[in-house]
């Protein structure tokens, strides 16, 4: 018979002996998984087909969305700290976003998933498919880029955060994983906010969350050989469709050429007698 | 067609960007309510009741949504909003973090950062950091908007709307608070400021940022950066400019050692008349500019705030 203060104490120190037994099973076995796009490459500066259906992407530079690259590169780190153990990258799209697979795999990524489409998926149509991913995988952390930058809408991660009821930490800066907790520092409007979330949870990163490496020639052979799992979506049993429709795409209003002038006076002239401006 | 909008607040005061997301709200119906979720936001409630053209304000006051949180602020907006047809904010941070998950709960498409109302269905927003405009349509029955704010005017505020509380709070428990480190400032907040100074990687540190602060004083403008300028650690985050910071469009933007990446050219090339001061005279800033000046901005700066 043991007294009810031993066993308080007993039943406490269980607990935490327990607590600690789950968490290093969560921290030894952390699976990241890095859902990332092909877009055009960042320095390509698109233009309008000229029956306005579309940007022509044809013959133009693509890679791996930067945002995408940084967080491919959150992971690895977390893996070099120990606290992953494996990183799963995934992308959906056309045949050729294996090209970029095989470059997170160069960067550290040990294994993809290739979900192939004809057509161009929706944000949610995305999440669906991710969110069938997770249910398979099971991943510990979703690292995700937090806009790509040819549809620049910023949605994904936060509509897979619906679908798994995962919390989100978006536009993180910063990211750290404690135990079961994920502290999150994001950049919000009007400066830094630092949130904790439970995992399993779901992170996008933005531009300062850290400096992608390069790949390394030895590293880049040898993420030929890594696995590679080619899907279609029907795999997963999710149609894609899209409830929004493209209508026409246009260039932006063009500004006129302006003037160079050729001293402060004059700039402040022309700024208060012709742009009316200043006063 | 019943319009939700999303009041963005900081809990005590509302953000002038919510009047300009009414006013998208009116190009699409005439029947808006506004919900405003917070912890202690009584007095934002009442100042969301005299936007024109509100018929209804609704309070949701509660610890829960007291930092804005996603998980929270999502699940109570598809309780309320089932009702509705469009839900609308503003595609600021706060926006942009809680209205994607808010579509999918619903299981719609959100449509995001949309530039002018077409019709109740049909909105125009940019692509590829706004080198190509898209004009898109939806079918789905909720239509989940964020709206750039710089793209539409401010409402007028003679409203005298209703303030109904809602009852319920969704405290999901699986984020909470931390802390923020929010920049202070005196100057005008950059994304309603008449006129913006920003400063680039010419500015060389984050001292002679100082140059455009004393400028900005004078013209009573806000500061902004080019991302170069963040990256380099010269000014905090809060004041990039840019595809993926903020969005200006000021009567005037003065674009300091700045060399004119797209990517920046996408936050504030709807400036009503842009200035760039530039030594170098091929930089792509020049091509935007309504005036340039190619000159050293270390002697320009001193001599540009003297002639005001």
């Amino acid at each position: 018979m043991i007294e009810p203060g031993v066993w308080s104490v007993y039943a406490s120190v269980k607990f935490k002996l327990d607590r600690h037994l789950t968490m290093r099973t969560r921290e030894n076995t952390m699976k990241i998984l890095v859902p990332v796009k092909r877009v055009v490459d960042y320095n390509v500066k698109v233009r309008v087909k000229p029956d306005h259906s579309d940007v022509d992407l044809a013959n133009v530079k693509m890679d791996m969305n930067p945002f995408c690259e940084i967080a491919v590169e959150e992971a690895v780190r977390l893996k070099e700290q120990g606290i992953a153990t494996e990183i799963v990258v995934v992308s959906i799209g056309e045949a050729k976003s294996e090209e970029q697979i095989r470059k997170a795999m160069a960067l550290g990524a040990d294994r993809g998933i290739l979900i192939t489409t004809d057509v161009a998926p929706s944000s949610l149509g995305v999440a669906k498919l991710l969110k069938a991913i997770v249910d398979e995988e099971q991943p510990g952390l979703v690292l995700l880029g937090k806009q790509s930058i040819d549809s620049d809408n910023n949605q994904t991660g936060q509509m897979l955060g619906a679908l798994t009821g995962m919390a989100q930490g978006t536009f993180a800066s910063k990211l750290s994983i404690e135990g079961d907790k994920a502290q999150v520092t994001r950049e919000i409007d009007g400066g830094l906010q630092t949130i904790s979330l439970t995992l399993p949870a779901i992170v996008t990163a933005d531009l300062r969350l850290n400096e992608p490496r390069y790949a390394k020639l030895p590293d880049i052979m040898k993420a030929k050989r890594k696995p590679l799992d080619k899907k279609t979506p029907s795999d997963y049993g999710v149609t894609l469709s899209n409830n929004v429709t493209l209508l026409s795409v246009e260039p932006p209003a063009e500004r006129k050429g302006g003037i160079k002038v050729g001293s402060v006076a004059e700039l402040v002239e022309k700024l208060k007698n012709e742009a009316k401006v200043l006063s | 067609m019943s319009i939700l909008i999303i009041a963005e607040h900081d809990n005590a005061v509302l953000a002038p960007v919510t009047s300009h997301v009414v006013t998208a709200a009116l190009a699409i119906g005439d029947s808006i309510d506004v919900l405003v979720a917070g912890s202690g936001v009584g007095a934002v409630a009442d100042e969301a009741a005299t936007l024109s053209g509100v018929g209804k304000v609704l309070l949701a006051d509660d610890a829960a949504y007291g930092h804005q949180l996603a998980e929270n602020l999502a699940d109570l907006v598809a309780e309320l909003g089932k009702n509705y047809t469009h839900i609308l904010a503003p595609a600021t941070t706060s926006g942009k973090n809680f209205m994607p998950r808010l579509a999918a709960l619903l299981d719609v498409e959100q449509i995001s950062d949309i530039l002018s109302v077409e019709s109740a269905d049909t909105f125009k927003r940019p692509i590829y950091a706004g080198n190509a405009i898209a004009t898109v349509q939806s079918s789905d029955a909720i239509k989940v908007i964020t709206v750039r704010g710089t793209a539409f005017e401010a409402c007028a505020l003679d409203g005298s709307a209703t303030v109904e509380a809602v009852s319920g709070a969704h405290d999901k428990g699986i984020s909470s608070f931390i802390g923020e480190d929010l920049a202070k400032s005196d100057r005008p907040e950059l994304t309603g400021a008449r006129i913006v100074v920003s400063g680039g990687r010419g500015m060389q540190n984050g001292d002679n940022f100082k140059l455009l602060y004393t400028l900005a004083d004078k013209l009573d403008a806000a500061v902004g950066a080019s991302r170069a300028a963040v990256d380099a650690g010269f000014v905090p985050n809060d004041m990039q400019v840019g595809q993926t910071g903020k969005i200006v469009a000021p009567d005037l933007y003065i674009a300091v050692g700045i060399s004119g990446q797209i990517q920046h050219l996408a936050g504030m090339k709807d400036s009503k008349v842009i200035v760039a001061i530039n030594k170098d005279e091929d930089a792509p800033i020049f091509q935007v500019a309504d005036y340039g000046l190619v000159a050293d901005l270390f002697d320009v700066l001193p001599e540009f705030e003297k002639a005001l």
